[in-house]
């Protein structure tokens, strides 16, 4: 165990508490440790914690260093995060155009991560090459695993339909296409028939009580299809969750702070540490305070990273770690309740 | 005599007819003398796509595949300006279709260029790969409608094409435009075509 500094305050003793409690705890024994449960949103009664950095974007330090040092300063502050979390998940997107100086960048910046690394394919970290350096960096891109009681999943979420080989395009221009956010030629993202399959079977053994988080690029709803805030067989993947009663979908792609229930999955996107998207102009689901419009003269503004506190039951709170801004909490009970309580509070000005 | 004359003369027009539809390669349009005359619209039509054909290099089609790429606002519809006895006698409000075809097509071909220049770091003159649409898709967000308006940041107020600039020479790392050079007329004809149909706020923050 890890010995905190001796401060006085309230959350410092309440963390030694629990951190006594659960290491006397014996499984199956009589004595149940007692959780203390704070007041909502607060990390104490998490059951852990882990990171999160996403869609850095990186081009080559020649070319363009900005968002390598932006992807630094995430790095650093996951590193100094206190308590340390378990993991760090990179929700996709790490290299601008797929190229290899762009993924082996990230890569060695990632490897400054204290804590393990868990990461996620983007469409910009795959239609270069369709993968191929990529997955020699970081391996399958559609895996799960276990952690304190809780099933993850990682899927590649970004799977397009051909649109390349009859328009006769070289792998450049094919990335270059997908690269831009707004180009009609791109195909919508989709999980595909072969990855639904595959998460049937992985989540077959789970019973519906079973805390369950899936990864994944593109939202898994349908929120603006001009952009690839899209999952095209977004309503086959939510049948496939729709039995869970805690599932939690964990998205990348939007570059911006969105809130999301559809039934008892609860949806959160994930900041950027590059750039912020602007809302889009329909299909942004009520539950979604939007942050207000980004500072254009600040080059951090509306970027971030943060932490995601799963409790014990398996439901999650995100924390919005906004570079010049106050940090926002989408808890758990907000989304439970439906957006009656725990709102986020909201901005003084418009998001435009 | 006299009907043999006309025979013969009927026979070589016929004659010449045939002989000029060949050389200009129209075997399709081959009338018989008494025909009611074909649609003049359609028969340039068909010998423009035949040109086309042949030569497909000359063809223009970067405002097509620009537009395949980014959607693109249409101008305003302007056919209520054919109609009625509008202008009759007054040449100035004498428009006819080829008028409205050309104001669209001329706008379009501005707008649709500024599409061009608003995705391209390379036509922004940008050093550091960074193109418009990275922030602004579809011109998202860029909110033409609000300008003229004090900008604490540079001190002044400022006029969209001034904003403008000012992406181009911080985030875009390029050079300022000057204000008529004919990428910046270009940006300014696409951001304002997005914006299509908000009111106008100058000075809203």
């Amino acid at each position: 165990m890890r010995a905190a500094p001796d401060r006085s305050d309230r959350r410092a003793f309440l963390k030694r508490a629990s951190a006594a409690a659960a290491a006397t705890a014996v499984p199956g024994a009589l004595f149940t440790p007692v959780r203390i449960a704070l007041g909502a949103g607060e990390a104490g009664g998490a059951a852990f914690r882990f990171a999160y950095i996403s869609d850095s974007h990186l081009y080559g330090r020649d070319l363009n260093d900005r968002f390598a040092r932006a992807l630094l300063r995430a790095v650093d502050d996951v590193n100094a995060l206190d308590p340390k979390p378990d993991f760090v998940f990179y929700g996709g997107d790490l290299a601008q155009l797929g190229q290899e100086h762009e993924l082996d960048l990230g890569a060695r910046i990632l490897e400054r991560l204290k804590a393990p690394l868990r990461i996620m394919v983007g469409e910009h970290d795959w239609y270069l090459d369709m993968g191929a350096r990529w997955q020699k960096l970081f391996g399958k891109p559609t895996y799960s695993f276990d952690h304190k009681g809780v099933h993850f999943v990682v899927l590649n979420s970004v799977i397009e339909a051909d649109f390349w080989t009859r328009r006769g395009m070289t792998p450049m221009e094919r990335m270059l296409t997908v690269a831009g956010l707004d180009n009609g030629v791109q195909s919508p993202f989709t999980v595909g028939a072969p990855q639904r399959e595959w998460l049937q079977k992985d989540l077959e053994p789970l019973s519906d009580e079973a805390p369950l988080v899936v990864f994944s690029h593109s939202p898994l709803y349908k929120l603006y299809k001009n952009w690839n805030f899209w999952t095209d067989d977004a309503e086959e993947v939510q049948a496939i969750l729709k039995r869970f009663r805690k599932a939690t979908v964990i998205h990348g792609h939007t570059h911006q702070l969105l809130t999301h229930r559809i039934g008892n999955i609860h949806f959160h996107g994930l900041l950027s540490t590059a750039w912020p998207w602007p809302y889009a102009p329909q299909g942004v689901p009520e539950l979604t305070i939007q942050m207000s419009r980004p500072d254009p003269f600040n080059s951090n503004d509306g970027c971030g990273d943060g932490e995601v506190c799963v409790h014990a039951d398996g439901r999650l709170d995100t924390i919005y770690n906004l570079w010049n801004r106050n940090p926002i909490t989408v808890s758990r009970r907000y989304l439970d309740s439906g957006g009656a309580e725990d709102a986020p509070p909201k901005p003084n000005r418009a998001s435009y | 005599m006299h009907r043999d004359l006309k025979k013969t003369l009927a026979a070589l027009g016929a004659a010449c007819v045939a002989a000029a539809a060949v050389l200009l390669g129209c075997s399709q349009d081959s009338r018989a003398p008494g025909d009611a005359p074909k649609d003049p619209r359609a028969i340039a039509d068909a010998h423009l796509a035949q040109w086309k054909a042949k030569n497909p290099d000359r063809v223009d089609r970067w405002v097509d595949e620009e537009k395949e790429r980014h959607a693109i606002q249409p101008p305003a519809d302007n056919s209520a300006l054919l109609q009625g006895g509008q202008g009759k006698g007054h040449p100035y409000g004498n428009y006819s279709e080829l008028d409205l075809l050309k104001w669209a097509r001329e706008t379009e071909k501005l707008v649709v260029d500024g599409s061009r220049v608003f995705h391209s770091a390379e036509r922004l003159g940008g050093t550091v790969g960074v193109s418009c649409d990275m922030c602004h898709p579809d011109a998202a967000n860029t909110h033409p409608e609000t300008y003229p308006k004090f900008q604490n940041q540079m001190g002044r107020v400022a006029l969209l094409r001034d904003m403008i600039n000012w992406c181009i020479e911080h985030p875009v790392r390029g050079k300022a435009l000057a204000a008529d050079d004919e990428r910046m007329r270009a940006l300014e004809a696409y951001i304002l075509a997005q914006r299509k149909g908000v009111p106008m706020n100058y000075g809203k923050h």
